[in-house]
């Protein structure tokens, strides 16, 4: 059974969009997968009708063999808060927030009992590198730094998957770098990866690459795992 | 999301943006200091009112000329009526009319000033009958000399007891008793001076000029009819039926068969001390839909603050959706943080009312020598806390079911 299947999924938007014309494939548990396009194209709107931010106007989406129609709004939060975890292209971090309480979010919201919250959090800043900045605001860091901690922010439940959408886009290239090592590290340790970009050198450290164009599946294909070599990331 | 975070997180959300918390708060506490303060300030006023009027003594009952002033424009009937006269002491003081009466005490009072030797000053000057009254319901007690007797009055004898206050005024460290002061240019002279009371009642007992009824309503102003008599009662349980006997025996003495054509009314300590409950209630009434009104436009201050901060935190709050939370953990967290702004603006106001009427007791009582005695508003005080929290809970709504009806993605696309 894949971890999502979705099928002629559609998204018009209230003033005529049509931003996604039938959308239909699936992803298996612990795949990386690259959804490229132009701007325009309806990956940002695809991954938000992935992450359940947003719902479609048309077709089916079924995540881990259950159709998300049927399910409540609280249900779908939480869902968002422990079967996934977000990266942004903004970062989207809480200012005047340290990056502790930043990575502690969404266990806000979880069921975690909150005498285990400060071990999940060093664990997940630790992760990503940076337990040495853990009483820094984000203004104190650099916009790596400031992926790295959304990143231990998504990672914190321990979801199922990861959506990025575009988590590179506002990096230079070897902050860039770093934080793709990061989601392929994530991958290799069985997380689902879906990632947004439409950076061809980004895209290749995925799996498998989907292309999106004009709200349509344009092509779908396997590129291996050639990027898959040390698994390991050091800082 | 538990409740104690919700508090936590609503919490971080407001030091984050002090200035504005404190501006946003600034209405409420405004309005619950005036709440606060207001109604401290009215029970003093009421305390320190019906203390005074207590004094009298609750078998005092007052006969005034007139009809019963029941507005501001009735006041006049009662100023220059003339119907207590002279044939109505004898009514009264008829055993058999009014069996529980122990004393009847015409007045009149002398509107002008008092001098001695080019000194001037302007005291409140009673034409009196009974003098023992006034050392029976007032403890006032001479210091030096003496007070007119009975004889006196029916021989309108010019004669004056005074105030320590009037002595001080005409004539210093010198003695009084013996010497003549004029009154309306007709000399009378000091029997006696009072101790020194202080401030106790009404009227300032030291600034009290007494003199007879008689040769006030002759010499001074030509009048055969009283402002007003004074009566006892033999005690208090007593009161409501002399009040019947004295209204029979007044309404009998002036040929009146219906009551309506009443041409006086009974004033006891009992009524006073009502009508002046039922002043005092009504002002705290009127002035307390002010400030209901002032604390509306605060919460509407709050509501749109709040929808600013809710525009402003857009992006927050698509974040706070996108990790797991839920319409209901967003509009509690916006609620929370409203009802927490309004809660500790009423705390402040609280403090500042407590302080401000604290200060106005202790000038009263300190620069105006009134027997004032702060207390600590505890009904105001719970009462603004929970008016405050509730303005709160309904300005807050509207901004938090905003903030928990916007959509993740248009919040996090937001700019």
């Amino acid at each position: 059974m894949a971890l999502i299947e979705v099928k002629n999924l559609e998204k018009t938007y209230s003033d005529g969009t049509r931003a996604l014309r039938g959308v239909s494939f699936d992803v298996q548990e612990g795949e990386f997968v690259a959804i490229m396009g132009p701007s325009g194209s309806g990956k940002s709107t695809l991954l938000h009708m992935l992450g359940l931010l947003d719902t479609p106007t048309a077709g089916s989406y079924v995540l881990s063999g259950k159709s998300v129609e049927n399910y409540s709004l609280d249900e779908v939060a939480h869902i968002r808060n422990t079967e996934m975890g977000f990266v942004f292209q903004m970062f989207n971090l809480l200012s005047r927030t340290n990056v502790f309480e930043n990575v502690k979010l969404p266990l806000l919201y979880s069921t975690v009992p909150e005498g285990e919250w400060d071990s999940y959090a060093k664990k997940a800043v630790e992760s990503v590198g940076l337990s040495h900045r853990i009483d820094h605001e984000p203004s104190q860091l650099s916009g790596g730094e400031k992926q790295r901690v959304a990143i231990a922010r998504a990672l914190i439940t321990k979801p199922q998957i990861i959506f990025a959408d575009e988590p590179t886009g506002n990096l230079d290239s070897k902050s860039g770098e770093m934080i793709m090592d990061i989601l392929q590290k994530l991958h290799d340790e069985g997380h689902t990866v879906l990632l947004i970009t439409h950076e061809t050198h980004t895209a290749e450290h995925a799996e498998r690459i989907i292309h999106i164009k004009d709200g349509a599946v344009d092509s779908d294909i396997v590129v291996g795992k050639r990027r898959r070599t040390n698994g390991s990331f050091t800082k | 999301m538990t409740t104690k975070h919700t508090f936590k997180t609503a919490l971080v959300g407001l030091k984050t943006n002090k200035s504005r918390s404190a501006l946003t708060i600034l209405g409420i506490v405004i309005g619950i200091t005036s709440i606060v303060l207001m109604m401290s300030i009215g029970q003093g006023a009421e305390r320190l009112i019906l203390d005074q009027v207590g004094a009298l003594g609750g078998e005092t009952i007052v006969i005034r000329p007139g009809q019963e002033p029941k507005g501001p424009s009735d006041i006049g009937n009662t100023l220059f009526a003339d119907s207590l006269k002279i044939k109505d002491l004898e009514f009264l003081l008829k055993k058999q009319n009014v069996p529980e009466l122990v004393r009847v005490m015409p007045a009149v009072i002398v509107p002008g000033s008092v001098s001695y030797r080019g000194e001037t000053f302007r005291p409140t000057i009673f034409g009196s009958g009974n003098p023992e009254f006034w050392s029976e319901n007032f403890n006032m007690f001479t210091e030096k000399g003496t007070i007119f007797d009975d004889q006196d009055i029916r021989d309108k004898k010019s004669v004056a007891v005074i105030g320590s206050k009037v002595k001080e005024e005409l004539f210093g460290e010198s003695d009084a008793v013996g010497e003549f002061i004029k009154i309306k240019g007709r000399k009378f002279r000091v029997v006696g001076v009072y101790k020194d009371q202080g401030q106790t009642s009404f009227f300032n007992i030291n600034e009290l000029v007494i003199i007879p009824y008689t040769t006030a309503q002759t010499y001074l102003l030509g009048i055969d009819y009283f402002h007003e008599i004074i009566t006892e009662a033999s005690s208090a349980d007593v009161v409501a039926r002399t009040v019947l006997d004295i209204e029979t025996t007044m309404r009998e003495a002036h040929g009146i068969t219906d009551p309506d054509k009443d041409d006086f009314f009974v004033v006891t300590q009992q009524g006073v001390v009502e009508q002046i409950g039922t002043i005092i209630g009504a002002l705290t009434v009127f002035l307390s839909s002010v400030v209901a009104i002032a604390l509306v436009v605060a919460g509407v201050g709050v509501m749109n603050i709040m929808l600013v901060s809710v525009t402003e935190r857009t992006k927050e709050i698509g974040l706070r959706k996108a990790v797991g939370a839920t319409n209901g953990d967003i509009l509690r967290q916006f609620l929370v943080e409203a009802m927490i702004l309004t809660a500790v603006g009423g705390l402040i106001g609280i403090i500042l009312g407590t302080t401000f009427s604290y200060v106005t007791a202790w000038a009263l009582t300190n620069y105006a020598n009134l027997e004032w005695t702060f207390a600590f508003p505890f009904f105001a005080a719970v009462l603004s806390l929970v008016v405050s929290t509730l303005v709160g809970l309904v300005f807050g709504l509207y901004p938090a079911r905003k903030a928990s009806q916007k959509s993740p993605i248009e919040a996090l696309r937001y700019e």
